[in-house]
């Protein structure tokens, strides 16, 4: 167990703590406890950048089931640390914000920390583990903590509607996920992502590693909100702000694609990969920015966007496979390099904008746009975070949104080069898909800063009188906003500290140990074509804004009824009265139903054994003669049977019935069981005379008028019964493969037993414990009886059940 | 003869069956009483209808029939005497407090668990 170990598990026991200082430590809001935690965990992953720089990695094993290959183990690269740092990071400045955001003496902030602290471990333990299914736990952990996030307002209708979504989709990718595990188990004999890596050969040419890749990447698409799965991501903004901010912009949505980059080494140079990653997102990037721009509501835009450059950072992990075929290359690693890059630089403007709606909508109680505006005056640091937020988000410059953006583009345009799987017919698709994204990009964020703050204050319709918030609230999203502007001005601080090291994880094996990749980020490459393609957005951006009013009504070109949220819907529905529909039709509550059923089943399965096994064999060899005797018995037993079934009266069955059991009493006479007719002849009397003493309180028999169909089926059915038990007897007594242990019984029921009666002995001495529960359960069936006749339950008020 | 009891065996199934797919409860329990009566004939054919003396030694004979099938269904022919009985205390307490012994009547319903 090393420090690390406890470094991952010790928010879950922070965690168990927190109630009682939520109770017992009331004057103190509760989440300046929690801050400690974060902070450290933050200095703690910082110490270990010089680790990560230098190329080593830290892993170490701490078994838990052993025998099965699963051990907690913990592994550091660059990509696991760069994750690190990110959770911790913007872990301790939501708790920060959250301290402001939530009241003490309104909110249960107990729970909220809780959860918070448990997401907080579950996804630390998802970014630095080595063994897929402690990965797949602490995947599960995340979805589980965010269902309880978005769900913290539990009273809102729509808050338990956002959760069960949220829960539902991810989680069924978390399956899919779990499944890819286990494939890749099967191929490589190994939980181990390093043992899988190494496996790489054996993996390629494995039958399953297409449908464990498809796995692997449905697992990672549903969390990750990508193209059709990410309707789960703008319902889960009826969380609290802070959980929108952290969860649903920085950490929980960056889990896929940290599988994604974890498992690039094992999958990346199929054709396959490349497509399905780089489609996926490039597509959800377009869907995304083209959808943000009708919402109305501030938190929907920001989710929209969210998707969006999720899917753009994906598009760009895509097309880095590429670098795998080419070799070491830089012209195909900056693919890879802007996404590590994009991905810090998301999480900051992403977590200040959050932050930004969350005081506008703490301080005005409201986040609709058509009802704010001309904020500018009135929330001054407000709308400086919101602006270099919104700037850096439409990739303007002097903000890290820029340099992105360009490196995206960068990334696009040199695919267009690439001449693998058949890329040069569509590869000009994605610089074109990747500028038209960005075009909605930049509408969706003036949109966002211009409709907030520029225009007229409306304050008859906010809830609250707007003014600047509080400076707690404001620390949070300005260091977010101060490291957008410094990371523009010096992007190299990351460069060799955190990019590098990351890229190398995602190509473990493209270099040479002494080599390095070439990570240098400037901010200005000259003329180039990206340089073109930005002024390109901003020229049309600035129109399309201005003019949107214009051109929106081609959302109303989608007809709702075909979105995507209600395919869930319907979906849900159709499953759900579907099942029940289902049930209804054969559950009949109908005993004979149930019967029916069992029967036909019993006859299709016997039927089906013995038809294709070759079952029935018929032959009179070894049997016995028939004699006249038995003829006759045959004959009354047969014709008493049929009495039973024709009977008018229930005296007349009764007596048939009678008549059935003695002459099964005469069968035993004649085929020499003196034990068996005594008991089968004191039975059948006793019982006729139990079915006499009812027979004046019994129902009459009737013969009720039933439909020619009902007496068909049941006809058939008991035909077929009938028939099959024939066969299986013949069958059975045609074929006998080995003797009868009967010798055994009459050679020793004498000398073992102590007695002459070979049936006897075997009762109570050689099988005495069958007489021992036998007779147990004529005891209860006495028992039963007089309990069911002495108690009467009067039922006062219980009409009919 | 072994076939000849399987074929009556076999009857007594089909009858059975028919009465248990009837409607009303007493067809039903008789159906139950003869089912049983149909599986114990054919335990004693399955064991095999050789001749032989019955297996009690002091006969001193040469062979035996087989005395393991008997033991079984002796022990059957008293299981199924309880249950039979049981069951038909039980219809009797059923028709008693529902005054029916129809078992369309008898069916549960949805807020019936």
């Amino acid at each position: 167990m090393q420090l690390l170990h406890f470094a991952i598990l010790s928010p879950f026991v922070f965690a168990f703590i927190i109630p009682f200082l939520a109770k017992y430590a009331k004057r103190v809001h509760t989440g300046w406890f929690v801050l400690i935690l974060p902070v450290l965990l933050f200095i703690y992953f910082l110490s270990m950048i010089r680790m990560t720089q230098s190329g080593e990695t830290l892993r170490s094993v701490l078994e838990w089931i052993p025998s099965l290959g699963i051990n907690f183990t913990v592994y550091v690269d660059g990509l696991g640390l760069l994750f690190a740092l990110l959770i911790t990071g913007i872990g301790s400045l939501v708790t920060l914000y959250s301290i402001f955001y939530l009241s003490k003496e309104k909110e249960q902030l107990g729970p909220f920390y809780v959860y918070l602290l448990m997401f907080m471990g579950a996804m630390l333990g998802v970014v630095l583990v080595d063994n897929v299914m402690v990965l797949y736990m602490f995947w599960e952990l995340t979805s589980l903590s965010s269902f309880l996030l978005i769900g913290y307002w539990y009273k809102r209708e729509k808050s338990r509607y956002g959760a069960a979504k949220s829960l539902l989709i991810t989680v069924s990718g978390g399956l899919c996920m779990l499944g890819g595990f286990i494939l890749l188990y099967l191929i490589t004999d190994s939980f181990s992502i390093r043992e899988m890596i190494n496996q790489v050969q054996l993996i390629a040419g494995h039958d399953l590693f297409i449908p464990a890749m498809i796995l692997i990447l449905l697992g990672a698409f549903t969390k990750s909100a990508q193209f059709p799965f990410y309707i789960w991501l703008p319902d889960a903004m009826e969380a609290p702000t802070p959980v929108s901010a952290y969860l649903h912009s920085a950490t929980m949505v960056k889990a896929g694609i940290y599988v994604i980059a974890r498992f690039s080494p094992i999958f990346a140079f199929s054709a396959q990969w490349f497509w399905i990653v780089s489609l996926v997102g490039i597509f959800t990037m377009v869907w995304g920015s083209f959808h943000a721009v009708k919402q109305t509501d501030l938190k929907s835009i920001l989710a929209f966007s969210t998707v969006s450059q999720l899917g753009m950072i994906i598009s760009m992990l895509g097309v880095s496979a590429a670098a795998l075929h080419y070799g070491h290359t830089e012209y195909y690693t900056v693919a890879a390099m802007a996404a590590i890059f994009h991905l810090i630089n998301h999480a900051t403007f992403k977590g200040s904008l959050f932050m930004a709606v969350g005081i506008i909508d703490h301080e005005t109680g409201t986040r609709d746009v058509r009802k704010l505006g001309g904020l500018m005056g009135i929330m001054p640091i407000t709308f400086t975070i919101s602006l270099i937020g919104t700037f850096s988000m439409a990739g303007l410059p002097p903000f890290n949104g820029f340099l992105s953006k360009e490196m995206f583009f960068t990334s696009m345009l040199r695919v267009t080069h690439v001449d693998l799987f058949n890329v040069q017919t569509w590869g000009a698709l994605f610089p074109v898909l990747a500028w038209a994204g960005s075009v909605f990009t930049f509408i969706y964020s003036m949109k966002l800063l211009f409709k907030t703050f520029k225009g007229n204050y409306q304050p008859e319709k906010l809830e609250k009188q707007a003014h600047e918030a509080p400076i707690g609230m404001l620390v949070s999203p300005v260091i977010l906003v101060a490291l957008a502007v410094s990371l523009f001005f010096f992007p190299n601080i990351l460069s060799y500290s955190l990019i590098e090291p990351a890229m190398n994880s995602i190509y473990p094996t493209l270099l040479d140990s002494h080599e390095k990749f070439h990570v240098h980020i400037s901010q200005w490459h000259g003329f180039t074509a990206e340089v073109l393609m930005t002024l390109g957005i901003i020229a049309v951006g600035t129109i399309g804004y201005l003019t949107i009013n214009k051109w929106k009504g081609i959302y109303k070109l989608f007809p709702s009824k075909l979105t995507l949220n209600r395919l869930y819907e319907k979906l849900l529905t159709i499953m759900e009265k579907g099942s029940y529909r289902v049930t209804k039709q054969y559950m009949t509550g109908f005993l004979r139903d149930y019967l029916l059923y069992i029967f036909a089943g019993f006859i299709i399965l016997m039927s089906g054994a013995l038809v294709l096994k070759g079952g029935f064999s018929f032959t009179t060899e070894g049997m016995a003669k028939i004699g006249i005797y038995e003829m006759i018995l045959t004959l009354v037993m047969i014709s008493a049977t049929a009495a039973t079934v024709f009977a008018r009266s229930r005296l007349t069955a009764i007596i048939s019935l009678g008549v059935v059991g003695y002459t099964l009493a005469l069968f035993f006479v004649i085929f020499r069981a003196p034990d068996l007719a005594l008991t089968q002849l004191v039975i059948e009397t006793i019982s006729v005379a139990l079915f006499l003493l009812c027979f004046y309180h019994l129902p009459k028999l009737r013969l009720k008028k039933k439909t020619r169909t009902f007496r068909m089926t049941n006809f058939i059915i008991a035909l077929g019964v009938g028939i099959i038990v024939t066969l299986l007897g013949i069958a059975s007594s045609s074929q006998r493969t080995k003797d009868s242990i009967a010798s055994f019984f009459t050679k020793h029921s004498h000398d073992l037993g102590g007695g002459d009666n070979v049936v006897n002995v075997i009762l109570v001495d050689f099988r005495g414990f069958d007489t021992m529960f036998e007779i147990t359960v004529l005891t209860i069936a006495a028992l039963g009886i007089y309990s069911m006749i002495k108690t009467k339950v009067k039922e006062e008020g219980k009409s009919g059940e | 003869m072994e076939i000849l009891m399987a074929v009556t065996a076999g009857i007594i199934f089909m009858a059975a069956t028919y009465l248990l797919l009837s409607k009303s409860l007493l067809r039903v329990i008789i159906g139950t009483a003869l089912l049983s009566h149909g599986v114990h004939l054919m335990l004693l054919t399955m064991g095999g209808l050789k001749k032989g003396a019955a297996p009690i030694l002091s006969e001193h004979a040469k062979s035996f029939v087989d005395p393991l099938p008997q033991a079984l269904i002796l022990t059957a022919i008293v299981i199924s005497f309880g249950v039979t009985s049981f069951i038909l205390v039980m219809a009797f307490r059923a028709y008693q407090e529902l005054k029916t012994d129809d078992l369309d009547q008898m069916r549960g319903n949805d807020q019936h668990e």
